[in-house]
């Protein structure tokens, strides 16, 4: 590496707060604040039913380009450019989206390939 | 017949569903730099002990059950469903393959940066690679600098003395990469 020392380097580390030292290494970033996680808290008394279908859910994120979540779509399951477009702006403007529908296995499947494209995606029972 | 000249710093088609693009020296290290990172903060996650000696204990080791503390890796890595326990089991049996993923995601681009510019053409493989790192890039910048919705906001108007003034370039630079990576693939 080198060449480049004289333009400031963007790093991936945690931003320091005001008044701390520059960013150190990336790894362990012990310096994250610890982030409060507010878990939605589903309704425990409602059983699963096993006949109805579960549901893959995209939800809206301020990062993730228009054109990459439509191609996600159109890429992955193999939805036609309006169709994937629909659905794009349904994330967008309404915040989430049913993307696909099917057995648990199949949801499951598709959440994961979701966060490897590095869409946020959940999967429920559809009720 | 007369070629285009290409366009330094834009994606293009090339031949078999690739793309190819010019990046100067220095883009060219900051986008390695960047990789490196990426790949140094997605890691290969925590590992029970013991498991780095045997291979195919490595193999069937299962993966954390708990969301990473981290928020950008919490943003790479989210919770599959809304109910913890059931998040945590999936957790458990998906984010390892995930990690993987991504990891072979920023080493293809690191690959293709070293083989040499100011011309990198990649093959529809390595297109896929790079759109997957350039976005999982953009969601650590973006989760880092607390990107919202709004485009009024003050970090597009940052004064240079701002210390995440290099982080926004680098985010917006990326979405730009990004963006006409995509055009290009689906030319």
């Amino acid at each position: 590496m080198g060449g480049v020392s004289a333009h400031p380097s963007p790093t991936l580390a945690p931003r320091p707060a005001a008044g701390t030292a520059p960013p150190g290494p990336l790894m362990g970033s012990p310096a994250a604040p610890e982030i409060e996680r507010t878990e939605p808290i589903g309704d425990p008394s409602v059983v699963p039913e096993p006949d109805v279908p579960w549901v893959t859910i995209v939800h809206n994120d301020p990062v993730n380009l228009m054109s990459y979540v439509t191609y996600v779509f159109q890429t992955y399951f193999g939805y036609s450019k309006g169709k994937a477009t629909k659905l794009m702006k349904d994330v967008h403007y309404k915040g989430r989206a049913v993307v696909s529908s099917g057995t648990r296995e199949e949801m499951e499947r598709d959440v994961q390939a979701m966060h490897g494209y590095g869409l946020w995606a959940t999967l429920s029972q559809d009720r | 017949m007369a070629r285009r000249r290409a366009r330094a710093g834009v994606f293009e088609p090339a031949p078999g569903g690739g793309a190819a693009i010019t990046l100067d020296e220095v883009e060219i290290s900051i986008l390695r730099n960047l990789a490196v990172q990426l790949l140094e903060l997605v890691g290969p996650g925590d590992q029970p002990a013991g498991a780095d000696d045997d291979p195919l204990a490595q193999l069937f080791a299962e993966g954390p059950s708990k969301p990473p503390d981290d928020p950008a890796l919490a943003r790479l890595f989210p919770d599959a469903y809304e109910n913890a326990e059931e998040a945590s089991e999936f957790r458990r049996f998906t984010e390892n393959d995930l990690r993987a993923r991504k990891r072979e995601d920023a080493l293809a681009m690191i690959r293709a940066l070293d083989s040499g510019g100011p011309r990198l053409t990649l093959t529809g493989d390595d297109a896929r690679h790079w759109l997957g790192a350039l976005n999982d890039l953009r969601l650590t910048l973006g989760t880092r600098l607390e990107v919202s919705e709004d485009d009024g906001s003050e970090l597009y108007h940052l004064p240079d003395s701002d210390p995440r003034k290099p982080l926004v370039m680098a985010y917006l630079w990326l979405g730009g990469l990004q963006e006409t990576l995509i055009d290009a693939m689906t030319d």
